[in-house]
């Protein structure tokens, strides 16, 4: 048997050194700055479609950094990034693991079209230049036959893998999927956009909503959802709450799966080839 | 009734969909970060060999299928029913339609070991080994020494199956080595 050994080859490895170091220097050269908030804390997500890993008596591997990097930014720290792992229960797959590498960054006094552009030029840095195209998210799905929310969902992933070759910029999504973002002018669509590689989903991004109240809103109305779906039923991160209530600065701010773009860089379609290990159930 | 669900399932898992048994060939776990979990399924219907690709949501759970594959060792044919025995001893039998065994029919010798396929223990599919013995019944005559020339001719084996490909030096009463996956002449079987 050999499973003890890494999925990924030395070379790739050698390959996301390469790519951790330059976006290292990427933030380095534009002063952002590195955090690293905790892995493991009290409180993860409301998101119905974002299940958390709990570890009984300490809380839940975080999904995300967000919620803390807010937190940072509530108190003054300047834009920032973290570089380092995060958590979803039961994401498994070719382009998922439970375990993965998230790059999330913050950018103060950005809208989400300033930041796209910083996210193409990262991208450019570690992947090589081409041109991006933008689309909104009607243009991708057209008419989704079927309104549910999981029609939409399986038909926007299906359109996704769809975008290849090339580099897509998706925008102007539904407002009741902006997530954390604010609502556009037209007071329909979000402020929110997603980057496509290759017909693989990479970043997420937002100009951020910093009203606390329409947070409890969106909060209250993520976990009727999740009774009605009989999710675990998640508490309202009251230290997040209270740092909007003190004053989020007008920032926009974004999510990238780093694995997966050390898997696009090696030229691979399964993040196999790219993680040290593969997690274990 | 057995389920399984979603994330459970894993290549070679038997289940019902529509009625009919199914052997899951791969499940790709499909999610848009933002948006709702689905599992894309490849499957073969063990009913008609047609690979269909279905979408469940994530944590959607379906029947278990009660399928096995067993070494069975082929008796007789009766002509309507081809008569297959366990190989444990037990001398159980299972008596195959003309739809289970199907193509396999063209590779069938008697005391040989197939593979059989038992839904709710009826024998749905015979599978041979990939590569079978078999005897020449009907060929044209051979050629003496004509071993070297690539010329080749069609032969008639012992269950009635003609195969091509067949060197001109091989003569009736010939044991043949025959892929089975392509039909193709392989070598001549040693004596």
């Amino acid at each position: 048997m050999s499973h003890w050994r890494p999925s990924a080859t030395t070379a790739q490895l050698r390959q996301r050194a390469q790519l951790l170091a330059e976006t290292r220097s990427f933030f380095a050269q534009r002063k952002v700055i590195e955090v690293q908030t905790p892995v493991l804390a009290e409180h993860s997500v409301t998101e119905p479609d974002v299940q958390s890993i709990q570890v009984p008596g300490y809380g839940y591997l975080q999904t995300s950094p967000e919620y803390q990097i807010k937190r940072l930014l509530a108190a003054g720290m300047p834009s920032c990034y973290q570089l380092g792992p995060a958590f979803r229960h039961g994401e498994r797959g070719r382009l998922h693991n439970p375990e993965f590498t998230m790059l999330e960054w913050y950018r103060l006094g950005y809208d989400h079209a300033q930041l796209m552009y910083e996210v193409a030029d990262l991208v450019d840095a570690l992947l090589g230049s081409k041109p991006y195209q933008r689309l909104t998210y009607q243009e991708l799905i057209g008419n989704a036959d079927g309104d549910s929310r999981a029609a939409l969902d399986l038909a926007f992933a299906e359109a996704c893998e769809g975008l290849t070759p090339g580099r897509f910029f998706i925008t102007d999504y539904p407002g009741d999927q902006a997530a954390l973002a604010r609502i556009n002018p037209d007071g329909k669509t979000a402020a929110r956009f997603e980057l496509v590689i290759d017909g693989v989903e990479v970043a997420n991004g937002y100009w951020e909503l910093r009203n606390a109240e329409e947070h409890r809103r969106r909060f209250a109305t993520d976990i009727e959802v999740r009774q009605q779906r009989q999710l675990p039923t998640m508490a309202v991160d009251d230290a997040f709450l209270a740092a909007l209530e003190h004053g989020l600065p007008e920032c926009a701010g974004v999510a990238l799966g780093f694995d997966r773009l050390v898997m696009l860089a090696a030229g691979a379609t399964n993040l196999s080839d790219v993680l040290s290990f593969r997690g274990t159930p | 009734m057995a389920t399984y669900s979603t994330n459970e399932f894993r290549s070679g898992m038997k289940v019902m969909l529509d009625g009919d048994p199914c052997n899951i060939l791969e499940n790709e776990f499909v999610k848009p970060g933002k948006g709702q979990a689905f599992n894309r399924v490849k499957m073969r219907n063990l009913m008609n060999g047609r690979v269909w690709e279905r979408t469940f949501k994530s944590g959607e759970s379906i029947e278990a299928a009660d399928v096995i594959d067993l070494d069975m060792e082929y008796l007789y044919t009766d002509g309507e029913f081809w008569h297959f025995m366990k190989t444990d001893d037990s001398y159980e039998q299972v008596a195959a339609g003309a739809a289970a065994v199907s193509d396999c029919q063209n590779w069938l010798k008697e005391q040989d070991i197939y593979q059989v396929t038992l839904w709710n223990d009826d024998p749905i599919a015979v599978t041979p080994p990939n590569f079978v013995e078999l005897e020449v019944t009907d060929t044209d005559p051979g050629l003496k020494g004509d071993t070297a020339n690539g010329g080749t001719k069609p032969a008639t084996l012992s269950t009635g199956a003609t195969i091509k490909g067949v060197p001109l030096f091989i003569n009736i009463g010939d044991v043949l080595k025959v892929d089975t996956r392509t039909g193709e002449y392989v070598s001549r079987a040693k004596t």
